[in-house]
């Protein structure tokens, strides 16, 4: 689409109205995963493998069984057997399948190995203690580096595909490699090389609402699923996978989502609570503890990073070379390719190189999390960066707006970037006044840009009018963060009517074409786009009623503020026909109007962000203080700019809590020894600053009104941009995430030698 | 195990539930008594989703058991809003777009409301701290943290 199509003067767009759900969302009326119940209903409770890697001998249920509280008891036999295995993410049926009921092995501490249903959470809680487990225990491994080695157990044979070179060990399942020119002729023209090495731990998307389904399945295949997800037709489609049954006979309702950040954007309970109903005939709900969220819900990867730039002393870059290892759980899918191609992105360069591994362990599958995979790689990234600007004597922000990737350039992970918002957030980031604050002795500033894809996705949307002129509304994509706000402002700014007299629904799977999740920062994006295109195509059937009405030419009749008006040769010769007008009449004038749009709309628009932050070190404890911080990404356009702000601040606060406290700690025994929120510890209100943002509008143009998705690219700059303000506050590089109080303390007696 | 009969009062109605007597409170407000409001985040007192009033006092309704709650008044976030009327707190959030998911807010509503009859004129500080018990994954703090010193500056005005 051409920009001079795309809008840019606005009566909705851009406001800030209540939202839709708020008044059910602060009485407590909103039901989420947990809020329902059914007639009849059963407990469903899941027993999980203690062992990080077992071989499951035998299962004995038949002391559960013969509970007269119990009234199913389901193993890895009651879903299908039909799903097939293959390599790398080809069989992702069969991974999840494996994921949410163990077959011949426990793979994590955690994995679920049996279910019951039972007449009361309680009783089902106390029927897992009657079935006996046989495990032969395996050697496990955790790590992603002794995952690669030579000696490192082999989780499943045959989970590689083909893009793994020879040689490598078995739970090494994908690789990724890509770059442009020639990068060891670039370091030969450097002045400066500086090559280092990085981790980050797994971390939790920490979202507060624990899974959640209520499921009905009976003897017929017809089943009905309610729970809390990101993505209702994905649940829908894997469900019936795992089950055997046909996807069009199962109905899956979302409910209102208790955040997801990416993790739940697959299933875990649901087969099972669908399984267990079958088998009892009866409705099965399950809720998770917080404790078995930990445990076998998608943490992030875990990573381990090398990084080599080479800069002129003008602060040019030469070249770029990074090798990244993510440790996905006992599955493939670990986005190491994504960290590979996310991690110079933001740069124009001339000599780049970039491997990613996907890499097998003992842990639980890893899910998504907000740009899965790219804030490990700018961590690494822009740490090496800050190191060069530091040995150099050169202005963080200047050399990245030496290097800045922008409109035309072509980009390290290989496409040429259309029109992109980078220059801007740094030139914001150069003016802002927290740049030019002084720092307080103690105190560090750190800088980083990141950037993530974005996504477009399959999509549907319907609208339709109501006789008297309000319109519904009805799209696929769970509301996450106010999302059902921006979908009315981008109705009403179509139609003409106002925001109040829209009514959105997020449609059950029975009701709306397929829906991708509500994910890769697609909502307001594609979601959006197809809003709009629904309205438009509503708001065509409606000057066509009008042309009729008037008896001229239906290409005579524009839209204009809600109503239809005669143009061309005709204009003036009518009054304007407002929307209501029309559809008062519609029964009689040629039946309802609706509009529609299904696609899959490619044009997502990447986008980018540079955070500014402030850090205190507190050298006798090692606890790092968040003094500032400064969000600047670009939006594309704003739909709801409180909404907009809310996503940034969110992704920081995110950021914040991966970077300084947040991380998987396995024992020995490979179990995992932090699965509640005391121990796994994200920012509280008292850990953190205001958090200021500013909302760059560099609009995409593959969207009508120049959104471009906020959600994701907000957490990539944190880790390192906080991780260089710590490393700048404590003199001393930091290169291992969390940078906890004993890990600070350790790098500042190592500083002192 | 026996049930045991609880007669108690939630946002100012006398009810009475029959409880197994390791129900929590926040079981019972939420099964027998279908007040679905207070969440479970965590079931340890660690996120402040299932913050209630006890007697006027803020507990997390997970670390209580059901039957403690006899003979108590419990104010729930279903009781906050006067009929029609939304409380300040309430009305302020929507207007702050102090929720995203809106999973925490009703924990963080009744801890705020809470707060603010202890102490009128908070400090952002204060407030941080007091809020230090609600976890919210989304918003990072900063509208919630706003909303509640607005609100707390509305009401001081109006009183
Ligand atoms: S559920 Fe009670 S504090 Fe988390
Ligand atoms: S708004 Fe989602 S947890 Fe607070």
């Amino acid at each position: 689409m051409a920009l001079d199509d795309q809008k840019s003067v606005f009566k909705f767009v851009g406001t800030r109205p209540d939202r839709p759900d708020g008044l059910d969302k602060v009485t407590g009326r909103a039901k989420f995963g947990a809020d329902v119940s059914a007639a009849g209903m059963l407990h469903g409770a899941i027993l999980r493998s203690p062992h990080a890697h077992a071989r499951i001998v035998k299962i004995d249920a038949s002391k559960a069984q013969a509970h007269p509280d119990v009234k199913a008891v389901v193993t890895r036999a009651d879903f299908s057997d039909k799903v097939p295995f293959k390599p790398g993410l080809a069989g992702e049926f069969w991974n999840v399948l494996e994921n949410v009921m163990a077959g011949d092995k426990a793979l994590y501490d955690g994995h679920a190995v049996a279910a019951v249903a039972a007449t009361s959470a309680l009783a089902a809680r106390d029927a897992l203690k009657l079935i006996e487990v046989d495990y032969e225990v395996l050697p496990h491994v955790t790590d992603v580096d002794k995952a690669m080695a030579a000696d490192a157990p082999v989780i499943r044979e045959g989970a590689a595909d083909y893009s793994v070179p020879e040689g490598l060990h078995p739970n090494v399942v994908r690789y990724h490699e890509s770059g442009h020119g020639d990068v060891e002729a670039g370091f030969g023209e450097a002045d400066l090389v500086v090559e280092d090495s990085f981790t980050t731990e797994a971390t939790h998307q920490g979202y507060i609402e624990p899974h959640a389904c209520l499921a009905q399945l009976g003897a017929d295949g017809k089943g009905e699923l309610w729970c809390t997800t990101q993505g209702h037709w994905i649940a829908q489609k894997t469900c019936a996978a795992l089950l055997g049954i046909e996807t069009a006979q199962l109905r899956v309702t979302a409910s209102e989502i208790g955040g997801g950040f990416g993790g739940k954007t697959t299933v875990f309970i649901e087969p099972v609570a669908l399984a267990l109903s079958r088998k009892a005939n009866r409705p099965v709900k399950i809720v998770m503890s917080r404790s078995e969220v930990f445990r076998a819900t998608g943490p992030t990867s875990s990573a381990s990073m090398d990084v080599k730039i080479g800069m002129k002393k003008d602060g040019s870059i030469t070249a770029a070379q990074g090798i990244f290892r993510l440790q996905g759980g006992a599955f493939p899918g670990a986005p190491g390719d994504m960290t590979a191609m996310c991690a110079f992105a933001p740069y124009n360069l001339t000599n780049v190189r970039q491997v990613g591994y996907d890499v097998m362990a003992n842990r639980p599958k890893q899910a998504a999390y907000r740009a899965p995979g790219a804030p490990m790689g700018a961590f690494a990234v822009e740490s090496v960066l800050d190191e060069l600007c530091n040995q150099l004597g050169l202005d963080p922000v200047e050399v990245r707006l030496k290097n800045a990737a922008h409109d035309g350039s072509k980009a390290s992970y290989g496409p040429t970037y259309d029109q992109i918002g980078l220059v801007k957030t740094l030139e914001e980031a150069k003016a802002h006044p927290h740049y030019a604050a002084p720092l307080k002795p103690g105190q560090g500033r750190g800088i980083s840009c990141g950037f993530w894809f974005n996504h477009g996705g399959e999509t549907s949307v319907s609208l339709a009018l109501s006789e008297d002129g309000s319109a519904q509304l009805m799209v696929g994509t769970p509301d996450i963060g106010g999302s059902r706000a921006s979908m009315a402002l981008m109705a009403a700014e179509v139609l003409g009517i106002p925001y109040e007299n829209i009514r959105v629904t997020v449609a059950d799977t029975a009701t709306l074409g397929y829906n991708d999740v509500s994910h890769g920062s697609r909502v307001t994006y594609a979601s959006g786009l197809a809003t709009i295109k629904a309205a438009r195509h509503a708001v065509e059937r409606l000057c066509a009623r009008a042309a009729a009405k008037w008896g001229i030419p239906e290409d005579a009749v524009k839209w204009e503020d809600g109503c239809a008006v005669p143009s061309g040769p005709n204009a003036g010769d009518f009054d304007p026909l407002p929307l209501a007008d029309i559809t008062a009449n519609m029964g009689a004038t040629g039946g309802p109007i609706s509009g529609h749009f299904e696609a899959t709309p490619e044009g997502a628009g990447v986008s980018f962000g540079t955070h500014i932050v402030d850090a205190e070190v507190d050298p006798e404890t090692g606890k790092t203080a968040i003094t500032r911080y400064t969000v600047i990404q670009d939006a594309g356009k704003a739909i709801h700019p409180a909404y907009v702000e809310g996503q940034y601040q969110g992704g920081a606060a995110q950021g914040i809590g991966w970077a300084l406290n947040e991380e998987y700690i396995y024992g020995e025994d490979g179990r995992l020894q932090n699965s509640i929120f005391l121990d796994y510890r994200i920012p509280v209100a008292s850990d953190l600053p205001m958090i200021d943002t500013v909302i760059v509008e560099v609009p995409n143009p593959g969207h009508p009104f120049g959104v471009r998705g906020v959600g994701e690219t907000g957490i990539v700059p944190p880790l390192a941009a906080i991780a260089n303000a710590v490393s700048n506050a404590a003199g001393v590089r930091m290169r291992d995430l969390p940078m906890s109080p004993p890990r600070i303390l350790a790098a500042l007696k190592a500083r002192d030698g | 195990m026996s049930k045991l009969h609880v007669s108690t009062t939630v946002n100012g109605d006398s009810v009475e539930f029959l409880c197994d007597p390791r129900e929590t409170l926040l079981d019972c407000l939420r099964d027998k008594l279908n007040l679905t409001g207070a969440k479970e985040g965590c079931g340890t007192g660690d996120c402040g989703a299932c913050s209630v009033t006890v007697d006027g006092r803020l507990v997390c309704s997970c670390l209580m058991l059901g039957v403690e709650a006899d003979g108590k008044d419990i104010a729930t976030v279903e009781g906050m809003a006067e009929g029609e009327e939304l409380h300040p707190l309430q009305q302020k959030f929507i207007e702050y777009a102090a929720l995203q998911c809106g999973i925490c807010t009703p924990g963080v509503l009744v801890a705020a409301k809470a707060l603010l009859e202890k102490n009128p004129d908070p400090t952002e500080e204060e407030a941080r701290y007091w809020l230090a018990g609600n976890l919210c994954r989304c918003t990072g703090y900063d509208k919630i943290i706003r909303a509640v010193m607005d609100t707390a500056a509305d009401m001081r005005e109006a009183s």
